[in-house]
């Protein structure tokens, strides 16, 4: 596989998972929402500050569909990660031809 | 979902914010010497993986779930420094867009997942390849063992943040084996999905696999030795 079809099926795969994530996740409380729920630390948890976000809470405000929302804010999620992460890598690489 | 605002006081919030810049600083300066043109992309690509695949919780026991932390992954994938860039940026972005992870928790959540993860994960990885057989096939299963000693270390490090800062009091020895208990099976989880994602980039492109190098490399040598030998033999007849 040539390295730019490698990185395509790569970012396909995780478009993928994103997309389906609202079908196919498990609803149930994580390790530390269980730990927090069985032991009254839930009580303490402040509301978040961007909990008014169009995207809060992995859904897109407006969509009705569960399933459509959390599909769509996690394709956008994975687009602003590949931008700001791959962005950073970029910027922090070796840049070979300077060397010369 | 990541820790949010209010569990741990101000104190313990601001040293961990530093802890996590801290982390962040020396990545960066230690990410210039695993990125180049050809792997900055991978980079990009694996954080954004990271970000999809914790959104897919998967079920534990007993109706509780766990999702991956991806510091193993990003490790065994692009190398240490970057993976704790990769999963900084994942939890920047989980927490100031989604709403998941405080921002005053912020420093906790990278802390515990991009440094502590990413460390756990990649010398228990280094570990395993020492006494694993020495050969590619060792990569992924390494990679698991990482990945499963991750969860389990990562959530003892916020069990410990949660003792000295924590808004709630819970008896020590109940928030222990109810935190170590839970992380040691979604730990499980974590080495799984590791193992097979690491093993089907392994099956296409080990060359891009960061930690499938010291391997690869002594495998070129061999296999510049054996084209020696037969370039000798042509020669000699």
């Amino acid at each position: 596989m040539t390295r730019t079809r490698f990185f395509i099926a790569l970012a396909l795969a995780a478009v993928l998972l994103a997309a389906v994530s609202g079908i196919v996740a498990s609803r149930s409380p994580d390790g530390l929402e269980r730990v927090a729920d069985d032991h009254g630390i839930t009580a303490a948890e402040k509301e978040h500050s961007a909990d008014d976000a169009p995207l809060a809470g992995y859904g897109v405000k407006g969509v009705g569909s569960a399933g459509l929302s959390s599909g769509l804010a996690g394709v956008l999620g994975v687009g602003v990660v590949l931008l700001v992460a791959g962005g950073l890598a970029y910027a922090v690489r070796r840049k070979h031809d300077r060397a010369g | 979902v990541h820790v949010p605002d209010g569990f741990l006081d101000a104190p313990t919030s601001i040293a961990t914010g530093v802890v996590a810049a801290g982390a962040v600083a020396v990545a960066l300066r230690g990410a210039r010497r695993e990125l180049d043109d050809r792997t900055a992309p991978m980079a990009g690509l694996v954080a954004a993986f990271v970000f999809a695949a914790q959104m897919v919780n998967f079920p534990v026991a007993g109706g509780t779930s766990g999702h991956l932390l991806g510091g193993a992954l990003a490790a065994v994938l692009v190398g240490p420094w970057t993976a704790v860039l990769c999963v900084s940026v994942v939890l920047m972005v989980q927490s100031l867009l989604f709403a998941d992870g405080g921002v005053t928790a912020l420093g906790t959540n990278i802390t515990l997942m991009a440094a502590v993860g990413v460390a756990v994960g990649w010398f228990g990885f280094r570990a395993a390849m020492v006494i694993l057989p020495r050969s590619l096939v060792s990569v992924p299963p390494a990679a698991a063992v990482g990945a499963f000693l991750s969860v389990p270390v990562a959530s003892l490090v916020f069990t410990g943040l949660y003792l000295v800062g924590g808004t709630i009091e819970v008896p020590t020895g109940v928030l222990v084996a109810s935190m170590l208990g839970w992380h040691t099976l979604i730990g499980i989880g974590e080495a799984l999905i590791t193992g097979l994602t690491v093993a089907s980039i392994m099956a296409t492109r080990p060359d891009l696999v960061r930690g499938a190098r010291p391997v690869l490399e002594r495998r070129e040598l061999t296999i510049r030795r054996s084209m020696t030998a037969s370039t000798a033999e042509t020669e000699a007849a």
